[in-house]
């Protein structure tokens, strides 16, 4: 189920196996059989380190969703909870130790805090009389989660909205233990790069940390070159353009939680796994959706003509050897089944009139034409009641690409949208205006531009077919996230000095002292490895251009991505929104 | 109405005290002279801190025992807040000081924390212990009288609560911002909030310090909890009470119409509410309502007036018309939703009439803000009938356009009679092969090809 995870430049599958350790220890030290009552948050996030059956072999023999009332009956020695450190949690524990019938076979209980332990939640469960019942209490470390061979993910839903909106920095703090673990195990980065508040945060917070643990420093020759952090606010564009690769697709129209994606019933395959593990997923996923047609054509001659050599086996060797590659053919074809079933329903939301007016919006807006007049499609879709969300992103699509909306203009989109959607939500429009999503525009010019023009954020000829530039995963536009990824490792960042200073925040360099004897001796024409870090999230486009740097020829670094959250412009905007769940029901 | 209020630690520069040895010794100097305290050389506290309290425990503790009793009567409201520690012996440190005097202590402990240096856990205590016999009453009588006063050790949710009340109680304005600063502090943000709707004085007066220190942010959190109000008479009043906020000019005016909107809803519903129940309107039992109209967005609430209340006169909160001038509706939106409300109903002659100007001549013309184009869509989507559709696809400027339209939704006439305009026989050649030989169309083009005038 992890194989994948090695086949990439770095072994993250040293990152799955440490916490899978970890998890076991945990299981082992509540000797007998179990019973896990989970948070049902966290199964996802599990998943992706554990299957039940590492959890059976360490005699764990039933699982329940956490709930009110009395725990469901199970003949085990252990009851543990797997939980996230929340206070309205422990109201619910406490609930179910005070009715758990004490004259029947008594229980033990223990509490797995993901991912860490909180005095807060101690505290409530001693107010509510049952701290004492807990044998054990620990914590269980998960902030960097191996996602895929060159991907990691916090899962951290409410990163951004955390740090930008709430200027609460606790997921800050996650981030560097996650690096310092990451380092612990695959050695020290002796370079450090960073764009942006938090980046600046977390960096100080490492090298604070490394200085605490200076005593105990790994002897492992660096895997990393270098790493770089990225504040999502110093590119707020990306997420809210349409992604056009086929993952990114499947991600808007569908949405992938956890590395699951669910289709629509009545489709056979309704809940899929999406990862490199399936090797024609990996081949066309980072692919634009205009390429992937050919790609699967391509592939169905294949496996049928594999599948034709059967004719031609005529000694008992040949057929031996087709028999012997039978299952390797059979899950291909059914991969290939699937996917073009997938591509199906995604060609007919992108061949329809509203895809196609949508996207033409969006690359008006990111190509700068009249971006500071009213637009008379968003008007339009104002005026059907599209998605709220969905006006949300274009509105704040045209802000970010003028630099601000004239005060005029803003008023405008704000006294349509509250009036078509309820004034309720003029608390959401408050916050876009406070992460900068919205804004009016000031006094100072629109340096868009600008920086479209120096960071070659639009390419008028992007060849979707056979990309030569990362513009191909939004047909044209070029994500400025990865272009400052790729202008940071050639030629530098010096030579965009200007640019840098129109983006928030500080751009900074630090450097790690490595021990001695652990220099890395470059071979010949090898490449750096760089590990780039989004603070706030990442789109599966963005993943998708770092991995065609990766591929390039004469790249000369490969990637390895980490974030506190896979986004699309959906489910960003969603997090930001103010709807407390009164307004819900 | 609100000044800087004196608070425990802040006040510490009344004693400006020169560093000397001789704290110790001099505790009972300053005993008498309590009077003229700023005048005393206070010292500091290098002695032996632990011996010289225990030492004053000893001193006074025959008199303690006594002094346990009548505190029990002095603090009658102490059930009322349990988690106030109740102190079942009389071995009280406090008590102990009350004895004494007690700037004696407080001067003390002010003049320690002054020094920044050397303050001994056991003299924090003290302090606590002394100050934690306080009720809420007393306190906000010791605020009022400017003397020293804590309000750490009301920890508890109900404390600070307690206290709070007991400040509004006192109607003194200083005395209920201090108390206010203090909750802002040290409660997250929705709880103090969803307090404060209960409590309209302190509401009033956190608003209005709010105002003072320019926090626009918490303001609109505090109209975000309109939305844990159920009841919409409630939610109405708790919105009114957001109108005296000092909202940026642009949210005023927003709140406004949230207040007003709602306002009108409620009139609106228990009107409608009981005309359909009485049976007296035929629209409600023709189509009866789906949903209250309680808490929609203002063009929900004009789509359900154009439905339900079109035709009334401009007076009434029900109105359309009403309702486009109040809330500032744009012509584009306001036609939008007329227009989607009368075709629902199949209303067509409101339809035409929302297009149809005079001028000065008198003469008729049909004008829309909107291109007819997209209100052909609109009508087709409330299958309005071709005589309808034809009628505004006629009226599509671009002639191709209008073509496609036409044929998108079957308006042979519109077809034929553009071809015929813009004399193209070829066309008309093509589209007699589209049409069924027995139809009237068919009849027509043949008509228009045959009349050799024409051509």
């Amino acid at each position: 189920m992890s194989a994948h995870l090695s086949y990439g430049r770095v072994n993250l599958n040293i990152l799955r196996e440490a916490a899978r350790k970890e998890l076991r220890e945990f299981l082992d030290k509540c000797g007998g059989s179990k019973a896990i009552v989970w948070d049902e948050y966290l199964t996802g996030p599990f998943g992706l380190i554990a299957q039940y059956s590492l959890l059976k072999e360490h005699e764990v023999e039933k699982m329940f969703t956490l709930k009110g009332g009395r725990l469901p009956a199970a003949d085990v020695k252990n009851i543990i909870f797997f939980v996230r450190p929340r206070l309205e949690l422990m109201d619910i524990i406490a609930e179910n130790v005070i009715s758990e019938d004490k004259m029947h076979s008594p229980r033990d209980f223990h509490i797995l805090f993901v991912p860490r332990r909180s005095m807060l939640c101690e505290q409530r469960l001693k107010e509510q009389g049952v701290l004492g019942s807990f044998i054990n209490i620990d914590e269980y470390i998960l902030d960097l989660i191996p996602y895929d061979g060159d991907l990691l993910s916090m899962e951290s839903e409410g990163a951004f909205r955390e740090c930008y909106l709430e200027s609460d920095q606790t997921s800050l703090y996650h981030t560097a233990k996650g690096l310092m673990t990451l380092q612990a195990l695959y050695g020290t980065i002796p370079q450090i790069f960073g764009k942006g508040e938090c980046a600046r945060h977390v960096a100080n917070m490492m090298l604070r940390m490394k200085r605490e643990f200076a005593g105990s420093q790994t002897q492992i020759l660096p895997v990393f070159d270098s790493l770089l952090l990225l504040d999502r606010n110093v590119d707020l564009l990306t997420p809210l353009a349409t992604q056009l690769t086929y993952e990114g697709l499947i991600d808007e129209v569908y949405g992938i939680t956890n590395g699951f994606c669910r289709f629509l019933p009545p489709e056979k395959f309704s809940k899929m796994q999406l990862n490199s593990a399936e090797e024609l997923y990996a081949e066309i996923r980072d692919k634009n959706f205009n390429g992937v047609g050919a790609a699967l054509s391509k592939k169905a001659k294949i496996i049928s003509a594999a599948f034709e050599e059967r004719h031609s086996a005529k000694t008992v060797g040949e057929i031996k050897q087709f028999v012997s590659q039978l299952p390797h053919m059979q899950a291909a074809r059914s991969s290939l089944a699937n996917h073009t079933s997938i591509a199906e329903l995604i060609k007919d939301i992108t061949t329809s009139e509203a895809f196609f007016d949508n996207l033409t919006v969006e690359q008006e807006f990111m190509t700068g034409v009249d971006t500071d007049k009213v637009n008379t499609y968003i008007e339009d879709c104002i005026a059907q009641k599209d998605p709220l969300i969905k006006i949300l992103r274009l509105v704040c699509m045209q802000s970010v690409c003028n630099n601000g909306l004239k005060q005029k203009l803003l008023d405008y989109y704000k006294r349509e949208i509250l009036q078509t959607y309820g004034y309720e939500h003029m608390l959401t429009l408050n916050n876009l205006e406070k992460t900068g999503l919205l804004k009016p525009q000031t006094s100072t010019r629109n340096n868009y531009p600008t920086i479209r023009k120096t960071l070659k954020l639009w390419m008028e000829d992007a060849n979707e077919q056979n990309p030569n530039d990362i513009s191909y995963v939004y047909s044209g536009y070029a994500p400025l996230s990865i272009r400052l990824t790729q202008v940071l490792a050639r030629p530098g960042w010096r030579s965009i000095e200007e640019v840098l200073k129109m983006l928030p925040g500080p751009h900074f360099e630090e450097r790690q002292q490595l021990p001695a004897g652990l220099h890395k001796k470059r071979q010949q024409g090898e490449n750096r490895t760089t590990l780039v870090f989004f603070l706030g999230g990442v789109t599966y486009a963005e993943i998708a251009a770092l991995r065609f740097l990766s591929q390039m020829e004469d790249g000369g670094t490969e990637y390895i991505i980490a974030t506190t959250k896979l986004i699309n412009g959906t489910s960003w905007i969603k997090s930001l929104m103010d709807r407390p769940e009164a307004q819900a029901s | 109405m609100w000044r800087e209020h004196k608070h425990v630690f802040s006040i510490s520069n009344v004693f400006k005290l020169k560093e000397s040895k001789r704290a110790v010794n001099s505790i009972r100097s300053l005993v008498e002279e309590e009077d003229e305290e700023d005048d005393v050389e206070k010292v500091s506290w290098s002695g032996e801190p632990v011996g010289s309290i225990s030492w004053s425990v000893k001193e006074t503790e025959s008199s303690i025992r006594s002094t346990g009793e009548v505190r029990d009567q002095s603090f009658p409201k102490i059930h009322t807040a349990p988690s106030l520690p109740k102190n079942s012996s009389g071995y009280s440190l406090s008590s102990l000081f009350k004895e004494h005097s007690e700037k004696l202590l407080t001067s003390l402990i002010l003049y320690l924390l002054d020094c920044r240096w050397s303050v001994h856990d056991d003299v924090i205590l003290l302090w606590q212990d002394y100050v934690s016999d306080w009720t809420p009453e007393e306190t906000v009588k010791r605020m009022q009288q400017g003397k020293v006063y804590s309000l750490e050790k009301f920890r508890s949710l109900q404390d600070k609560l307690l206290l709070l009340d007991e400040a509004v109680n006192a109607h003194d304005g200083n005395v209920i911002t201090a108390v206010l600063i203090y909750l802002k502090k040290s409660l997250s943000k929705e709880i103090l909030f969803r307090e404060l709707i209960t409590r309209e004085i302190a509401l009033r007066h956190y608003i209005h310090y709010l105002k003072e220190i320019g926090e626009q942010k918490l303001l609109l959190m505090q109209y975000r909890d309109h939305l844990n109000v159920r009841d919409e008479n409630k939610r109405r009043d708790f919105l009114k009470n957001c109108l005296s906020f000092p909202f940026s000019p642009d949210d005023a005016t927003h709140v406004q119409d949230h207040y007003t909107l709602l306002e009108r809803q409620i009139i609106i519903e228990a009107n409608d509410k009981q005309v359909e129940s009485s049976g007296q309107a035929d629209i409600f039992k023709k189509y009866p309502r789906k949903a209250s109209i309680l808490n929609m967005p203002i063009i929900t609430t004009l789509y359900y007036s154009c439905f339900y209340h079109y035709g009334e006169s401009d007076g009434t909160f029900s109105s359309p018309a009403n309702i486009r001038k109040t809330f500032r509706i744009s012509d584009k939106q306001f036609l939008l939703t007329c227009l989607g409300a009368r075709a629902k109903l199949k209303a067509w002659f409101d339809v035409d009439a929302l297009f149809t100007t005079k001028n000065w001549l008198g003469y008729t013309k049909k004008r829309s803000p909107i291109g007819f184009h997209r209100i052909v869509d609109i009508l087709q989507k409330n299958n309005a009938p071709v005589q309808v559709l034809q009628d505004y696809v006629n009226l599509v400027e671009d002639v191709e356009q209008k073509i496609s339209l036409a044929q998108k939704y079957k308006c042979h006439d519109v077809i034929i009679n553009t071809y015929r305009d813009l004399k193209d026989r070829q066309q008309l050649i093509v589209y007699r092969g589209k049409v069924e030989r027995s139809s009237s169309e068919y009849r027509k083009i043949e008509e228009i090809l045959s009349n050799s005038v024409r051509w």
